[in-house]
């Protein structure tokens, strides 16, 4: 399916795989300290926004022309802000010591990420459905400009796909040949009342962006090479927007946690903290 | 004798604030009483609803659907879909209750609520929960501030605020006999009784006043009546001010005759509401206030038209300045 394959090299491959381990212990520290957070779909993420950081985003900003190139990344699932905290801190955003005001009064770590805290998000999230449309704007904005260099990439959760704000996105960025924008839907197959199937079913997704005019990849998203390979083909397309359909597990990481529901919105107790830490050690 | 019956009412409202502010008493949840009843109501009447957008263990509904599994529908996380698929089951004679978080349920779903629930006048209850800044850590794109407001202004729809766990069940139990839309909107934490005596008899429309008091009124809705209450015993305590605690559940239709009848007898009415200031109950109140003919001056507190953000409730309600003990100074200055 893709036509420029890419390689990651072993010595990356094993910094990448270190890179998540330290992310998902971060992860686990910071909700466990803040006694609240979303560990199971922040730990499904883990790979596709290291990956996205380490690789494929275009996230330097030197001076105000580079500023203006940067590629942009929309957290639409907001409640992994604990995830987006963690690979900020691993590129240099925030200190590791910062981590640990996750979710306290007057932190830049807010609950769900804030502009108004910190200011290398993009834009605030945490009411899902939104995030699409706006990578859309910033999308049709980037071509006013004809900054044809910049890519808008948008992390989705596959629950939040159920949003209508998200089908009028879809919609929309077929119809303006939005080629710089590029979705990630990380599809673990849940949902905060259960699988999403059972919830309320996308049933074949691939068809359903394909029918809008969507190039779509579906893909294994704990692997660095696919999830790699996935971004760098998307971001080579000519005329339509992109779908990277990750197929991932929440929770991924620790056992017990692993495509468990219960794990979406809940924090660890101590012993449940130490065996965690324990498995990813 | 009129002295004698004043101190009786004095000591009667002084023991009445203890047993309320009884620290030791157990805090009870209004979401679990609001899915409890809910599964009561499904054994009595085949014609109940139940929808949720997954937040059906947050909410509670989920008592209600492992019951009643085929009455209950999870549109998923949709609650534009979640509103307007409501009003289809309503105009196909069922009574349907709604739930999701209060930013999202009235949020998201506003212009549906406006022209088809409200427009057509229908049979479905939003019941709300997470509602002000007691959602605490999950920060300002989870805390409703507003929702009160954008209901307010909708035409046809009763909102209703309750205090504690007993005046949930009982503005639910209402809801039962009432046909028309309804927004009842609910706490995240568990809250302590304010309403615990059986000689407290029900009346949805009517203000509540819960402690009597002659140097002011302070008005109250939701989970801050009982910070009212307790600002009301440090005032006493501490500077000997008396402070009459009027609580209001049902923010529309307002109770206007008890607002003017504090407005006749005091200089100053304080309102407290987790809530922005900008249309919630102190507008309300300040609406009735200018119309009648008793001027009187009106204090708002409550949150400045401002968003909120993470921290734990009781650190965001002093970030706002919202805590009993900061309420109890501001009112000693209008006073003194
Ligand atoms: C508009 C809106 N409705 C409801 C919620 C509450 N909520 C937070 S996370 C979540 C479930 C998300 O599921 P999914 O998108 O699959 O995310 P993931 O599985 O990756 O955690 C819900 C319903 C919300 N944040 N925003
Ligand atoms: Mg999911």
């Amino acid at each position: 399916m893709l036509k420029n394959e890419v390689c990651l090299s072993v010595e990356e491959k094993q910094k990448l795989k270190m890179m998540a381990r330290c992310i998902r212990l971060d992860i686990l520290k910071m909700v466990y300290s803040a006694k609240s957070g979303h560990i199971g779909g922040a730990f499904s993420s883990v790979e596709l926004l290291l990956t996205l950081f380490f690789k494929s985003l275009n996230h330097k900003k030197c001076d105000d022309e580079s500023y203006k190139k940067r590629d942009r990344f929309i957290l639409s699932k907001g409640h992994a802000s604990a995830l987006y905290y963690a690979v900020l801190a691993q590129f240099g955003y925030i200190s590791k010591d910062e981590l640990l005001t996750f979710r306290q009064l007057g932190s830049k770590l807010q609950g769900h990420p804030s502009k108004k805290f910190l200011n290398c998000v993009e834009v605030s999230t945490g009411s899902l459905g939104q995030g699409l449309s706006i990578a859309n704007g910033i999308a049709l904005g980037l071509k006013l400009d004809k900054n044809e260099t910049s890519k808008v990439f948008v992390l989705l959760g596959d629950g939040e796909l159920q949003e209508g704000n998200i089908w009028e996105a879809i919609m929309s960025a077929g119809h303006n040949k939005l080629n710089n924008v590029i979705a990630i839907v990380d599809k673990n197959d849940l949902q905060i009342d259960g699988k999403t199937d059972d919830v309320m079913s996308l049933s074949d997704l691939a068809s359903k962006f394909k029918s809008f005019d969507w190039n779509v990849y579906e893909i294994d998203g704990h692997n660095f090479d696919s999830i790699y390979n996935a971004y760098e083909e998307a971001k080579l397309s000519k005329e339509k927007p992109c779908c990277i359909i990750a197929n991932t597990k929440k929770g991924y990481g620790v056992s017990f946690m692993n495509n468990n529901k219960d794990w979406h919105g809940k924090a660890p107790d101590v012993n449940e903290y130490n065996k965690a830490i324990e498995e990813l050690k | 004798m009129l002295m004698n019956i004043i101190k009786q009412l004095r000591s009667l409202s002084k023991t009445i604030m203890k047993n309320i502010l009884d620290k030791n008493k157990k805090k009870q949840s209004m979401r679990n009483v609001y899915g409890e009843t809910l599964a009561l109501f499904g054994e009595k009447r085949q014609d109940i609803v139940v929808m949720d957008a997954d937040l059906s263990c947050s909410t509670k509904t989920n008592i209600f659907a492992k019951k009643f599994k085929e009455r209950f529908f999870n549109v998923g996380i949709a609650e534009q879909n979640l509103i307007t698929q409501a009003c289809g089951l309503s105009l196909a004679g069922k009574k349907v209750y709604v739930s999701s978080f209060a930013m999202f349920a009235t949020g998201r779903a506003w212009e549906q609520i406006r022209n088809t629930l409200c427009y057509n006048n229908l049979d479905v209850k939003i019941v709300a929960t997470h509602c002000g800044l007691t959602v605490g850590e999950d920060g300002a794109s989870h805390q409703a501030l507003e929702d009160i407001a954008i209901m307010k202004a909708i035409p046809n729809i009763m909102i209703y605020s309750p205090s504690d766990a007993y005046e949930t069940k009982k503005i639910l139990e209402f809801s039962l006999t009432y046909d028309f839309p309804m927004y009842i909107r609910l706490s995240r934490c568990d809250v302590y009784d304010v309403f615990t005596y059986e000689n407290i008899n029900f009346d949805p429309y009517k203000a509540q006043i819960i402690k009597k008091g002659n140097d002011a009124t302070i008005i109250s809705t939701g989970e801050f009546t009982y910070n009212a209450l307790e600002t009301a015993s440090i005032l006493k305590e501490e500077y000997n001010i008396d402070l009459e605690v009027m609580h209001i559940g049902m923010l529309k239709p307002i109770d206007k005759e008890s607002i003017i009848n504090c407005a006749k007898k005091q200089k100053t009415i304080f309102t407290l509401e987790n809530h922005s200031i900008i249309g919630g109950l102190g507008s309300s109140v300040c609406n009735v206030v200018c119309a009648s003919d008793y001027p009187c001056r009106v204090i708002k507190f409550g949150v400045n038209d401002t968003f909120g953000q993470s921290g734990t409730p009781d650190e965001l309600l002093e970030f706002y300045n919202l805590t009993p003990g900061q309420i109890a100074n501001e009112i000693k200055k209008y006073l003194v």
